[in-house]
């Protein structure tokens, strides 16, 4: 009788074996599928198919941004902001500042939060505006680098002044004249976002944390300091604190803090470039101390006592979220009357007292006093002239230096 | 495929009211029908595969900016920049995947044994616990493994009194101390996101195993262990290979993982993918990317699938 010979398989039992994996389904095995696909897809794409190809310049000199306006018909308009950047009722099924707006005026609102990052929102929306389409949004709210981009491509249509008395009249000085767009033409901002120095307490020992410096060379602090990963935010505050002025630097400039962020992340003192996801790190005290945005500060304070925040002597940056009506909207009037709400001072207090950013409205203290007397009175909503004085815009870029910077940047962070 | 002659007519002479063409409608008619169910599939490849394959071949051999438009100048040149820019960032994604694909492969094949063989009544709510966690967002799902290996949390603090994080970190894969933000963060978030992806199609492999097979190989004397390697494991090669392949080809894509539990130095090619297509707006150096990650993957899987000589089966 012959052995089991369980390490020798005959070449018979070889193929037996792989007959029955192979599960009689010979014919059409996915390999030749595979094969013609993709001889198929070859033949359709072919060279003359890729030479064919192209993407048209994205700025549109003919035509122009401006569109039918059909505010007049259509009692209606379509508002896309980021996620959590509007007041919500009790029960949070509905928005009282947007209701209000409607019972004035009859314009319905069609309210989407769909906006949760500016890049991605960018590139959503760009195919049709580069096409010359209407995007079936009549306002967005996009940060400032974002719509200064916009404008710059000719994608958003000028407001007109005589619709928006209350917005005139109402917008702080702080941001007046940004030189992206002078004299506000094309945006309104919604918000304005302080970016600024946050630390956990019982992470640092009770230490305080108050400079861009300290951040970077601390070594108490090693591995345990996070940047943001907007450009802007994170290379501004290092340019102040190396002297110089975000508003008018020059490439060397710029190149030499990001050498200085560099540095720090070399000898891994920096432990991660983040989004928003930064709050949850600094609350729980894996990150010590960060750049933060002060919107998430206040709301962080209010859950964990622990979490200061400091204002570096050499300043700190500020940027806004802007809203802007995209080029071909069909509801350009009602865009600018829900603008002009906003600029209402008991709409912007109510909603400065929801989402807890800067609010750009002038005079609206007394009336978010109402409200909420500590709001009043917090600096990260509304600056008093002291800290207003040290707050600091980064200039607008050409779209050669935009893409210069940002690979620059990438590199930094890693991507 | 191959088009089938059409049958020989039938031996009895053709009465004069049939003509030829009536006789040959029907077998065309039926050599037509696995096209006809191909059909929404090749529309689909087509639309959603071949055509964006096509435009992102195009857009990787052009050159301008987005102000002034893309033109194609066949600038391959961006291949080899990007390559030569961009390498550790493969190198890294490569490693990455690899590990939590073994690493996945030796999680799940234990468990999906366990549920096709032994789970008796169990295997049901065994099953739906391996699924349970995509109910949630991947995001979220990513997100938890934050809380899990928090600085001050018990998974590091156990870690860190039986000295394996000194280990770890003389390895490179962890440091100071800490997971998060360390090169194991990113592999251990990998591992647990595409897990399911192997525990399954092992499950379906094992379960199909006939257990008399194993009674067989026993009564031929065979041990345990030796059953298992010789019976057990070459017929779940299907599964493991599509298992591996699962994780593999997605996790080598992924970018979430690094992005949100890694730091500068765990970054994979996803993320320079994404960044370069939405932040620097460099869209060929984006496609090039992307195309020379194809590349690496299918050169990756076919050597393997060659290797592990099941070539027949995928």
């Amino acid at each position: 009788m012959e052995l089991y010979e369980p390490d020798r398989l005959s070449a018979a039992q070889i193929a037996a074996t792989r007959r029955s994996l192979s599960n009689g389904r010979g014919a059409l095995s996915r390999r030749s599928l595979l094969r013609a696909t993709g001889a198929g897809a070859l033949t359709i794409g072919g060279v003359a198919g890729l030479g064919a190809c192209g993407i048209p310049p994205a700025k549109r000199e003919s035509g122009g941004p401006a569109s039918t306006d059909h505010s007049a018909k259509e009692k209606r308009v379509v508002f896309s902001n980021w996620t959590e950047y509007m007041d919500v009722s009790e029960d949070e099924k509905s928005y009282p500042t947007l209701e209000a707006f409607t019972k004035r005026t009859g314009i319905q609102v069609k309210y989407t939060a769909d906006i949760n990052d500016n890049v991605e929102f960018f590139g959503k929306i760009q195919p049709q505006l580069a096409a010359g389409q209407d995007t079936g949004r009549d306002l967005i709210c996009v940060t400032d680098w974002l719509a200064a981009r916009i404008i710059r491509l000719g994608w958003a249509q000028k407001l007109d002044p005589a619709n928006l008395p209350h917005a005139f009249a109402n917008l702080s000085q702080q941001f007046r004249s940004p030189d992206w767009d002078p004299g506000r033409a094309y945006t309104y901002p919604w918000t304005g976002i302080p970016s600024v120095i946050a630390y956990n307490t019982k992470a640092t020992k009770g230490r305080k944390i108050e400079s861009v410096s300290q951040l970077l060379d601390d070594p108490d602090l090693k591995g345990r300091v996070s940047f943001l990963s907007e450009m802007r935010d994170s290379i501004g505050l290092t340019l102040l604190d190396m002297g110089k002025d975000p508003a008018s630097f020059s490439d060397d400039d710029f190149d030499g803090a990001v050498a200085r962020i560099q540095k720090a992340v070399d000898k891994k003192q920096i432990r991660r470039f983040t989004g928003n996801d930064y709050t949850a790190d600094l609350s729980k005290g894996d990150i010590a101390a960060c750049i933060a945005w002060a919107g998430d500060i206040v709301q962080l304070q209010a859950d964990n006592p622990d979490i200061q925040f400091a204002i570096p002597e050499s300043g700190y940056m500020i940027s806004s979220d802007n809203l802007l009506v995209p080029a071909k909207a069909r509801h350009k009037t009602n865009a600018e009357k829900l603008i002009d709400h906003y600029y209402e001072l008991p709409m912007a207090a109510q909603l400065a007292a929801y989402i807890n950013y800067v609010c750009p409205v002038e005079g609206v203290g007394a009336e978010l006093a109402k409200i909420d007397k500590s709001m009043a009175s917090n600096p990260l909503i509304l600056p008093d002239a002291e800290m207003a004085s040290k707050s600091h815009a980064f200039r607008s870029l050409s779209g050669e230096e935009e893409t210069a910077y940002e690979e620059k940047f990438a590199k930094l962070i890693g991507a | 495929m191959t088009a089938t002659e059409a049958p020989p007519a039938p031996p009895t002479p053709p009465t004069p009211t049939v003509t030829e063409a009536a006789v040959r409608k029907v077998p065309r008619r039926k050599r037509l029908i696995p096209y006809w169910l191909l059909l929404p599939g090749i529309l689909w490849l087509l639309v959603f595969f071949a055509l964006p394959m096509v435009y992102q071949a195009s857009t990787s051999v052009q050159t301008g900016s987005l102000e002034e438009g893309f033109e194609v100048t066949w600038h391959f040149a961006t291949y080899w920049d990007a390559i030569q820019e961009y390498y550790p960032q493969f190198v890294r994604s490569l490693l990455y995947a690899g590990t939590a694909t073994v690493l996945c492969l030796l999680l799940g094949y234990p468990l999906a044994y366990l549920i096709a063989f032994k789970a008796g009544r169990w295997r049901n709510l065994l099953l739906v616990l391996v699924i349970a966690p995509f109910f949630t967002s991947f995001l979220i799902r990513t997100l938890a493994w934050k809380t899990i290996l928090a600085d001050d949390g018990t998974v590091v603090g156990a870690l860190d009194a039986l000295r394996v994080l000194d280990v770890t970190s003389w390895l490179g894969w962890t440091a100071d101390d800490r997971v998060l933000a360390t090169p194991m963060a990113v592999v251990c978030g990998l591992t647990y996101n595409f897990l399911p992806f192997m525990i399954l199609p092992l499950y379906t492999s094992l379960e199909r195993i006939d257990g008399r097979l194993h009674e067989a190989a026993g009564d031929l004397y065979a041990r345990p262990a030796t059953t298992f390697r010789k019976v057990t494991v070459p017929l779940s090669m299907p599964g493991i290979v599509s298992g591996t392949l699962l994780t593999f080809i997605p996790a080598s894509g992924d970018y979430v993982n690094a992005e949100l539990l890694g730091s500068t130095d765990t970054k994979m090619v996803g993320s320079v993918i994404q960044s370069q297509f939405l932040r620097v707006l460099d869209y060929p150096t984006a496609a090039a990317l992307s195309f020379i990650l194809m590349a690496v993957v299918l050169v990756v899987v076919t050597v393997y699938i060659r290797r592990s000589g099941t070539e027949d089966l995928v």
